[in-house]
């Protein structure tokens, strides 16, 4: 009888092709790393109450929040886990967390 | 030429440390620290030993500074003991788990509570699961020499990985025992200059430590497991190099008289010495007695245990942690795990005792022996009884 073969996605290594030590030999794997999916609330930015004064983008823990061109804050949200922080810190409140899907 | 000096355990694996030409050694300087930090704290000061001396502010840091070190490159050497060892726990498995050739002495003490500072392995048994190569010297000469080893071995391309030796608290630790110690320059020839393939470097970034999900943890952990296993035959040929340069030869399991012995007390650490003298007594009196010394715990030995019990029929295990609640002492559970299915027709007992420094005399071991051997002949192979207590 034929050996059942297990199916497995082909990108993803066996033990024998575990990297060493734990370690990949390139830097900024991270980049390519989806922490988006971990959120239930995503913020969304009033630009028309934003003063432009950047306390979002200096408290954001995951350093996710990038200035658009116009000097308004936004949060890129392939990253952004909707910690909350960011609404939680704007002095104009001009961040209102909202459910996702709703 | 060799000298031969009077040295402590703790100084032994300092010396050892120190021809070894460490780069750094990280430590947490108060108690439950031993010597062996004073002492390289010493060769440091004195300019006798060019290396980075960290004194840390916990062991927890100790270790996490060790693993930047040997992540950098440095030869690292630590030392701790007991709660401190404890304290490091966390950081074991990220050192073992990087595969970094750190090199760690401790002195085997009891742990808290009772708060104690005395001997015995209920610290070191708390380690045998976080991938750390792991030996138990039974002298103040194996100290240096299985130190000294542990470099080589921890270092070796097909190793890299973190090496323990294990010595016995205060008994060993503390007690002066004339040593051999080598010339500077045949260390040198022994040891050559450590390298890891993934060194940190700024400028070939790589990523460590890095998150694994289900999907990937698995085949990390098994690639580990092998790993830590293939370093056997690593280990013998180090140890065999090392007889041929130094004279001592070591083995994962050495014995005393068991060639034909019926009965064989398998002891691990210090407490080889007193067993041996309780064999040669026994021996006088006729009885078919013979001793097995465990150096080498991790990776288990299993095939030497094997040969080393080959035509033995009784096999007492002595073992210096107590397992609470548990069915047998640590040491005794994997001996009797190891054989299960291979040697059924081996009896094997399990004796505990000597816990925090508590004294074995020689009688008493012959006490172990006899209780053993009425163990194995109950057929009550599930009963681990302990010497030495009161009541």
């Amino acid at each position: 009888m034929a050996k059942k073969q297990q199916v497995r996605p082909s990108a993803l290594p066996t033990w024998q092709e575990a990297s060493f030590g734990n370690v990949l030999p390139y830097a900024g794997g991270a980049k390519d790393y989806k922490t988006g999916d971990w959120r239930t609330d995503k913020p969304v930015v009033d630009k028309a109450k934003c003063i432009k004064c950047g306390m979002c983008w200096l408290m954001c823990p995951d350093a996710c929040i990038k200035e658009n061109d116009d000097g308004t804050f936004e949060a890129n949200l392939f990253y952004c886990k909707g910690c909350g922080i960011c609404a939680n810190v704007c002095p104009k409140d001009a961040i209102t967390m909202v459910e996702e899907g709703a | 030429m060799s000298r031969r000096v009077p040295l402590e355990g703790s100084f032994a694996a300092a010396e050892a440390a120190k021809m070894a030409d460490v780069d750094v050694v990280a430590a947490y300087p108060i108690t439950p620290q031993t010597h062996i930090i004073e002492r390289m704290a010493e060769f440091v000061n004195n300019g006798e030993l060019k290396a980075a001396f960290i004194p840390v502010e916990s062991e927890h840091s100790a270790m996490s500074a060790c693993w930047g070190a040997s992540g950098a490159g440095a030869r690292t050497f630590t030392a701790t003991a007991s709660q401190g060892f404890f304290l490091m726990h966390e950081v074991l498995y990220f050192v073992s788990g990087l595969r970094l050739p750190v090199v760690m002495a401790v002195s085997n003490r009891a742990v808290g509570l009772p708060a104690n500072i005395w001997g015995d392995y209920s610290d070191a048994m708390s380690a045998t699961y976080t991938g750390w190569l792991q030996v138990f010297a039974a002298n103040n000469q194996e100290i240096f020499d299985f130190t000294l080893a542990a470099f080589r071995i921890a270092e070796d391309p097909r190793v890299l990985l973190p090496f323990m030796v294990h010595m016995d608290g205060f008994t060993l630790s503390h007690v002066v025992e004339a040593v051999v110690l080598p010339e500077q320059e045949e260390v040198d020839a022994f040891l050559p200059p450590y390298k890891h393939p993934y060194v940190f470097d700024t400028d070939n970034p790589c990523c460590y430590g890095s998150v694994m999900s289900p999907t990937t943890y698995a085949e990390v952990k098994k690639a580990q497991d092998i790993g830590i296993r293939e370093t056997l035959p690593v280990i013998k040929e180090v140890w065999k190099d090392f007889g041929k340069r130094f004279g001592r030869y070591y083995n994962p399991i050495d014995s005393y008289k068991a060639d034909g012995a019926k009965t064989l007390i398998m002891v691990t650490g210090g407490l080889a010495e007193t067993a041996k003298v309780a064999v040669d007594k026994k021996r006088a009196q006729g009885e078919s007695v013979g001793l097995i010394t465990l150096h080498l715990w991790r990776p288990f030995p299993f095939e030497d245990l094997y040969e080393a019990v080959k035509g033995a029929e009784n096999l007492v295990v002595f073992d210096r942690a107590p397992t609470l609640g548990g069915p047998t002492g640590p040491i005794i559970g994997e001996v009797k795990a190891a054989l299960f299915g291979v040697r059924n027709d081996l009896k094997v007992a399990g004796i505990l005792g000597a816990f925090c420094g508590r004294i074995l005399e020689v009688e008493e071991f012959e006490e172990v022996i006899d209780r053993g051997n009425a163990i194995c002949k109950s057929g009550r192979q599930e009963m681990v009884e302990t010497v030495g207590i009161r009541g």
